[in-house]
């Protein structure tokens, strides 16, 4: 019998379960791989070469690429690894935030500091 | 005998870390946060413990993908910082109990809960924010901690429930203890948050007020949320917030509110805090 899996309707959200987990294995450690200070500069030298490294699917690798960061999430990506990503590349986690809702920066800052995204309108798909 | 004599709640969230490391705390829009914690430095150096209970999460820092314990303890002697990325946050290392934390690991597995033993362990935000909120900037921490680690990166986390009663089974494994010691016990993680998706930028007053209304008086309330309520509500990082139930179920039923704040934001997350005492 499948699982259930109630949070399929939240809209604009990725659960890393244990399914995502499995498909995304070598995407996300392909990202701890990041935190070595000399894996950073061989990714950064020639990433596609990086990449082909790691037993990933081409299709990850692409998302990795064009820092697509919603597609690499609906590729079993999850956001803490991904974040050694756009932290090799100095960005911090509300710039990432940010291009995952298609938003700028200043206007994702601005509707924090308003108080944050409302949760009216936004549980159900 | 060692004794759990109060519980401190607190969201961990790295961007505090940052101001804190880089002189930021007294800017404009740091400064609020700040000033919700300036109680409890006070109040903790009036009780100060012996040893903290820090139960927190990893955030793919220590554990990869490769090993996903649901509950573990670090029975090592000393935690380095982890780098997450950036370098490590220049905070001291920690300093843990190996002895107390030994003694819990075989108490509460033989009371049901299968921990996961760990010695070394490298030490991310999620444990050195709470430390650095409650503590300030000091050259040493001014106790000893043992990590506590619960996975809520990989879904799904423990339930609230069984959080809740790896708390109970804690405090029955401290109280076992043959060492006079004064020992808290710490839950970190939330508030609401989302970091991710289109979704991002979550926030829910409501839904933390309600629940920082019931933590101290009427916890079983709590107990029975479902992971489903949290991520619909409180966002897909929200979730953190059982981690403050293993916290409240180490404490007695009545408690004494000693402290609580709120406040939105602190980069993308609502951060709450609370200190309860023992009677």
């Amino acid at each position: 019998m499948a699982l259930d899996k109630p949070y399929q309707d939240i809209p604009g959200t990725t659960i890393f379960d244990a399914d995502m987990a499995r498909q995304g294995f070598h995407l996300n450690q392909f990202c701890m791989s990041l935190m070595k200070a000399e894996n950073r500069e061989r990714f950064k030298v020639d990433q596609r070469a990086y990449l082909d490294e790691w037993p990933m699917t081409e299709d990850q690798k692409l998302a990795v690429l064009a820092r697509d960061y919603n597609r690499m999430m609906s590729l079993g990506g999850n956001i803490y690894f991904l974040a050694k990503i756009f932290s090799s590349d100095g960005l911090s986690f509300q710039h990432a935030a940010a291009t995952m809702t298609g938003m700028s920066q200043p206007e994702y800052a601005q509707m924090m500091l308003d108080g944050g995204r409302s949760p009216e309108g936004n549980m159900y798909k | 005998m060692a004794k759990i004599t109060a519980s401190v709640y607190s969201s961990h969230v790295p961007a505090i870390g940052a101001a804190l490391d880089n002189g930021k705390s007294g800017e404009d829009y740091w400064k609020p946060l700040f000033a919700g914690y300036d109680y409890s430095k006070e109040w903790i150096r009036e009780n100060k413990p012996d040893v903290v209970l820090l139960v927190y999460n990893d955030h793919a820092s220590a554990f990869d993908s490769n090993f996903v314990p649901t509950f573990a303890i670090a029975t090592g002697e000393e935690f380095q910082p982890a780098d997450e990325g950036w370098g490590p946050r220049p905070v001291p290392v920690v300093k843990g109990h190996s002895r107390l934390a030994a003694h819990i690991a075989q108490s509460v597995i033989q009371d049901e809960f299968d921990l996961t033993v760990v010695n070394s362990l490298d030490v991310d935000h999620g444990l050195t924010v709470p430390l650095s909120l409650m503590f300030g900037q000091p050259e040493e921490w001014p106790c000893l901690v043992i990590p506590v680690a619960v996975n809520v990166v990989l879904y799904p986390p423990p339930s609230g429930k069984r959080c809740f009663a790896f708390g109970e089974a804690l405090k029955r494994a401290v109280e076992s203890f043959d060492e006079d010691l004064n020992v808290q016990i710490w839950g970190t993680g939330g508030m609401s948050h989302q970091l991710q998706g289109p979704r991002a930028g979550l926030i829910n007053k409501e839904f933390d007020n309600a629940f920082l209304d019931r933590l101290a008086d009427d916890p079983q309330a709590l107990v029975d949320i479902p992971h489903i309520d949290y991520v619909r509500q409180a966002g897909s990082e929200g979730i953190e917030l059982v981690m403050w139930l293993v916290a409240r179920g180490a404490m007695q039923s009545k408690v004494v509110q000693k402290h609580r704040f709120y406040h939105v934001p602190a980069s993308n997350t609502a951060v709450g805090h609370m200190i309860l005492e023992n009677p």
